[in-house]
């Protein structure tokens, strides 16, 4: 077997790890749970996929693992990521997963594009902004935009060429969407689009960021009068701010972002006028399934690492695998994450059958968002003073945990869109 | 002759990153459980014939897998990448252990000849038996040209260019066609399959044949005595400086004093 030491060396980066799988039973009603397996990673789980999402899921890992992971200490110095690796996503048809062909995307499901969401936490890496530009910019241009539009711009983001982020956030306004500032004027068939936004994933890489601003001041509430805009860089009055300076997502460009009387054509408007907000209602339901899922495969990785490393670190003359306030430690946290994934899988499905409602969605973010937090301090404490380090993954992992329960809908919203449902008549 | 047929050999192996575990009964290694994959030689192989058919050198690529039941998986991958059609040789889990080369061989020789191929594309050697022996006893079954160790493919008018590595560094050799090529590890760098692609594989031809098909019968020659773990690295020592090093090695006796 010395040929095999061969890929070993050559691919040393990408194969710290053991990688298991069931191989023996494949058909769909035997695949085995995460629980049933050897390792939470495995290929071959999850009654929800297929062997094709398996053969799928097995060029995706080989990617994340040589394209992304051994950069991504280099990507963290830069505070962004290559434009390298956009192309390369997309050379590799990992872009746009979920586009429709005919619009220029890859035409998978939505289990096949969960796969890269998955496989990227499963590398510990926050910094490429694939999911935000896959499966929530490309499918607002899809389902709000002209074929023009389409035609614009789909088959450039789904080669990786074109980076689109979106702006929402403001100084002043987050959660409380509906307070925005930014506004975009008539003037004849143009808009004069001005104001500021704020942690804007993508924010210095983007080509194409959509913009909400309002445009009827006068609407009865800012619900009514907001509208979204396509706005490409290199506009004139368009300018990304700094980069700005977060405790984790280190490799992630996120920016500020100011417009100051950017006229854009008429034809820049994503949609009808005055429809933004409804827009992105529409939308947020699979916004935070992305987080759910990332949450949940980020608590699985942080898991396998934590079992690696407590199986050989030495304490008290045997590793720490053989104390019992380790294993009863693993045992809760195994626990908790096969019993999220089996909520999450549920959800992944409903999803793809298009039945995934908001109010499911806000709770599979909410919860596996709090559990990626629990699961990472306690995987943490596992590391004790190593796992403070930020040389070791887990410390990474720590910290960009702790975004997850703020953005995409801050935890306490999902409470409140949770609730509605529970007490309304 | 508008283009050439190409037949590529895939084994299913161990992954290469899997660190393997000799079984209990010291027969074998552990499989059952085990994450397994194309040997990587082979997809080296089928990534070779994609690359000639784009370059419109070749008309069909034919994989083929002998094996259990999950070969097919491999034969999927391998369709994935952008082979046109599957023969899967169905060797029974109990029949397996004694499969060698030499059945692989004849088997391939008779999948060669009915397909009417014009070039056989293996990995030079399986990561997990290392046998290197597939390619050679194929050439000679088939009485074709062989070309082994190729880092370098070119095809002639009626022939191929086949750069090779030796340990002298490389040879160069131009054999005449119908011939056997088997891949090292330059040759190229295997893509990813798609998704496109996987899904289109899904639709592709996939035949399940057996060994008696062929007139080919499992039956070892040999018997495996026993399978032994390597010998455990021990742990190595820091030195401050160089001319500490120096002097440890030697103490050791690697350097002369």
């Amino acid at each position: 077997m010395l040929s095999r030491g061969i890929f070993r060396l050559i691919n040393e980066t990408n194969c710290t790890k053991q990688i298991l799988a069931c191989t023996s039973r494949r058909c769909y009603s035997t695949r085995p749970e995460i629980s049933q397996s050897s390792n939470l990673m495995d290929f071959g789980t999850r009654k929800i996929f297929s062997e094709e999402h398996d053969i799928f899921r097995q060029s995706v890992r080989r990617f994340f693992r040589e394209e992304v992971a051994p950069h991504s200490e280099q990507w963290e110095k830069d505070g962004q990521v290559s434009r390298e690796v956009w192309l390369k996503a997309g050379e590799q048809g990992l872009l746009g997963v979920n586009t429709k062909a005919e619009h220029g995307g890859i035409g998978g499901d939505v289990l096949s594009t969960a796969i890269t969401w998955e496989e990227q936490a499963y590398v510990n890496s926050s910094g490429p902004g694939f999911a935000l530009h896959s499966d929530i910019i490309m499918p607002y241009i899809c389902h709000y935009g002209t074929q023009d539009q389409i035609k614009k711009y789909i088959p450039d983001m789904t080669a990786g060429k074109r980076i689109g982020a979106i702006a929402m956030t403001e100084p002043s306004a987050g959660s409380d969407l509906q307070g925005i500032r930014t506004y975009a004027k008539q003037d004849g068939e143009d808009w004069i689009l001005n104001g500021s936004k704020v942690f804007i994933t993508n924010g210095i890489m983007c080509d194409l960021v959509i913009v909400v601003a309002i445009t009827n001041p006068q609407a009865k509430s800012n619900a009514h009068g907001i509208s979204l805009f396509l706005v490409e860089a290199g506009m004139k009055g368009f300018n990304k701010g700094r980069k700005l300076d977060k405790i984790g997502f280190k490799a992630q460009d996120t920016a500020e972002l100011f417009f100051e009387d950017v006229r854009l054509p008429g034809s820049a408007m994503l949609g009808e006028a005055n429809k933004g907000f409804y827009y992105l209602m529409q939308e947020l339901p699979q916004e935070r399934l992305i987080i759910a899922d990332v949450a949940q495969a980020a608590a699985e990785w942080m898991f396998e690492e934590t079992r690696d490393y407590v199986r050989q670190r030495k304490a008290f003359g045997k590793t720490l695998s053989h104390l019992q306030t380790i294993q009863h430690k693993l045992a809760e946290l195994k626990t908790e994450i096969c019993v999220t994934r089996a909520f999450v899988d549920r959800c992944l499905e409903s999803h793809n059958m298009g039945q995934l409602d908001t109010e499911t969605a806000s709770m599979a973010k909410y919860w596996c968002s709090e559990l990626q937090n629990k699961v990472a301090y306690n995987c943490l404490q596992m590391f004790g003073g190593w796992g403070y380090m930020r040389e070791y993954p887990i410390a990474r992992a720590y910290c960009d945990a702790r975004l997850q329960p703020i953005y995409g809908g801050a935890n306490e919203i999902m409470k409140e869109l949770i609730a509605r449902s529970i007490v309304k008549k | 002759m508008s283009g050439l047929r190409i037949l590529v050999g895939c084994k299913r192996v161990i992954d290469y990153a899997v660190k393997v575990r000799v079984r209990p009964d010291k027969l074998g290694v552990v499989t059952e459980g085990v994450k397994h994959s194309m040997n990587p030689f082979d997809e080296i192989a089928v990534e070779e014939a994609v690359r000639l058919k784009e370059k419109k050198l070749a008309s069909e690529i034919i994989v083929a897998s002998c094996g259990p039941q999950q070969n097919q998986e491999t034969l999927r991958t391998a369709l994935a990448m952008g082979a046109d059609k599957a023969i899967h040789v169905l060797v029974e889990d109990k029949d397996y252990s004694n499969l060698q080369p030499i059945h692989v061989s004849k088997l391939l020789a008779k999948i060669a000849a009915e397909e009417k191929v014009d070039i056989v594309l293996l990995g030079k050697q399986a990561i997990d038996d290392d046998c290197n022996q597939t390619g050679q006893m194929l050439a000679a079954i088939l009485d074709w040209p062989q070309g082994t160790f190729a880092s370098k493919v070119v095809k002639k008018d009626g022939s191929l260019d086949v750069t090779r590595e030796v340990d002298g560094g490389l040879e160069t050799i131009n054999i005449k066609l119908p011939a056997v090529i088997t891949t090292d590890l330059r040759l190229n760098e295997p893509r990813y399959a798609t998704l496109p692609n996987i899904m289109k594989a899904k639709k592709k031809p996939l035949t399940t044949k057996k060994p008696s098909d062929y007139g080919v019968e499992i039956k070892s020659s040999h018997q495996v005595l026993s399978v032994e773990d390597p010998p455990t690295r021990e742990a190595g020592q820091k030195v401050e400086s160089v001319d500490l090093l120096v002097a440890k090695l030697k103490e050791a006796g690697f350097m002369k004093s």
